[in-house]
């Protein structure tokens, strides 16, 4: 981790319905070049909206985004630019059904970053290597297992060389013997020090890997530390009331 | 019995060959499909676009307000005008829409053929958007989501990942606008076009027989709507192996 600041959030606001429902309520947040932030949260805590935010796909109400010094959250910036730097993983994988695995993975690399064919399909064979899924570059995704297809969604958001990974509930959707390898995909990522910023329920990860751990609730960032001041000694009472009631 | 063959085949006789009808058949059928043919494209295309806009603004009219601008009130008036015009070619009947092209609008244009193409496809786009509309929506909203994350843009997410998906979907609804149209084509007639149907209706005035004539139309309907049938049936099982 260095102090490169690659993502600065400020005052980030989601209202809906006129200011009645607040998703974000004033997120102030810095994600700085190789760190692991790790999202934390109940439900309905506006984590994967604020996740969501990062790359607009919700368009926040209020506040802004800078990204690699672009204020990404002005109308006039370019996303699609931006969001090629982005990777994103989502909760139900959301690979492309009608592709075979290694066309989901070299679609945008060809069609985005005008690679040839050859140089996009040698870069997703080795990330497929990597996750131990090459033999099934030809299969469709309807084929694949829930951890198989989610590993495939991580370095399929790789084949764009990323400078920051999103992960939103990566896990949440998959049988929980399948919950390792994806894990494990992950772990490997941020040791080779990739920037991620993971909302998710699985409190073994976050200690382990998270460099910093942030507790939302309410539209709000309650709490924010290293895992072990989380963990070990949470300060706010609805920190503490959560982490009481989850497994960790 | 006998007799009944023997009259039946010197009726056919009569109708297709002593005079060499069966040349307008022919003739006819050519210019049903040619008819057929262009409609489905100009349809197809123009339809696509038309249940892009459409879709694009029922699914984003949120985020566009959002983020405002000159792009949110383009798509606004654009859209109203789609409806509009869906309203207005789906509230007209055909042959009173094919007579305006050729008495009014292309009043001009002596090839019949051409204005019963451009009649009958832009009539068919109308259909084509609604069928393709329903198609998009249907496509899971994640879909959209990855193909913005990975940083296409919104007309390439539409064109490299949700339409070949919505067409998937669309298919058997298509064929039924496509067997419809072949079979609209058959009012062509009515602004002077040689079509299968006017075909078989100039033998009927010449030859006084109505039933071998109008028989052999039917039967050159029915059949070229069983190969197409088969023909999308099999486009459809290629497209499904993915579901396996």
């Amino acid at each position: 981790m260095n102090d490169k600041v690659l993502i600065h959030v400020e005052g980030l606001k989601k209202h809906y319905l006129g200011g009645k429902v607040k998703a974000l309520d004033g997120i102030d947040c810095d994600i700085h070049q190789g760190e692991v932030l790790v999202i934390i949260g109940p439900s309905g805590s506006g984590k994967s909206t604020f996740l969501r935010s990062l790359n607009l796909l919700e368009i926040p109400t209020g506040g802004k985004i800078v990204f690699d010094g672009h204020d990404i959250t002005d109308p006039k910036t370019n996303i699609n630019l931006h969001r090629r730097k982005m990777g994103m993983v989502f909760q139900h994988f959301n690979l492309f059904p009608n592709m075979t695995i290694l066309k989901n993975m070299t679609i945008a690399p060809m069609k985005l970053l005008k690679k040839s064919k050859a140089e996009a399909e040698k870069k997703a064979t080795e990330l497929l290597e990597r996750v131990g899924l090459a033999d099934r570059a030809n299969s469709y995704p309807s084929q694949l297992s829930g951890g198989q297809k989610q590993r495939v969604a991580i370095v399929r958001a790789l084949c764009m060389e990323p400078e920051v990974m999103l992960f939103d509930e990566p896990t949440s959707a998959l049988d929980p013997e399948m919950v390792g390898e994806v894990l494990d995909v992950m772990k490997e990522l941020a040791h080779e020090g990739m920037t991620m910023a993971v909302v998710t329920h699985e409190m073994g990860f976050a200690k382990e890997v998270a460099t910093r751990v942030i507790f939302m609730d309410g539209g709000k960032i309650l709490e924010e530390g290293t895992p072990d001041e989380i963990f070990s000694n949470p300060q706010n009472p609805r920190t503490k009331d959560f982490l009481s009631k989850v497994i960790v | 019995m006998k007799e009944w063959f023997a009259d039946l085949s010197k009726k056919f006789m009569l109708c297709f060959i002593d005079k060499g009808y069966w040349k307008w058949l022919v003739e006819g059928f050519r210019n049903s499909l040619v008819i057929t043919f262009f409609a489905i494209i100009i349809g197809f295309v123009f339809g696509v676009v038309l249940a892009t806009i459409r879709s694009s603004y029922d699914k984003n009219e949120e985020t566009l307000k959002l983020r405002g601008g000159l792009g949110y009130w383009l798509l606004k008036i654009v859209n109203a005008i789609s409806k509009i015009y869906i309203t207005v070619v789906r509230g007209v009947p055909v042959v009173v829409q094919l007579m305006l092209w050729y008495f009014v609008i292309l009043v001009s244009q002596d090839n019949g053929v051409i204005v019963a193409i451009v009649a009958f496809g832009f009539n068919s786009a109308a259909y084509v958007a609604e069928i393709f509309r329903g198609g998009i929506m249907s496509v899971d909203n994640g879909q959209f989501e990855a193909g913005r994350s990975l940083g296409f843009g919104y007309v390439r997410t539409m064109v490299h990942i949700i339409i070949p998906q919505a067409v998937k979907t669309v298919l058997p609804t298509l064929l039924n606008e496509v067997i419809a149209l072949l079979k609209e084509t058959s009012v062509a007639g009515y602004v002077g076009i040689m079509d299968l149907t006017k075909a078989g209706d100039l033998i009927r005035g010449r030859t006084f027989e109505a039933f071998m004539p109008l028989f052999a139309v039917a039967i050159i309907y029915l059949l070229t709507v069983i190969i197409l049938t088969a023909v999308f049936t099999s486009i459809e099982r290629r497209l499904r192996k993915s579901e396996r």
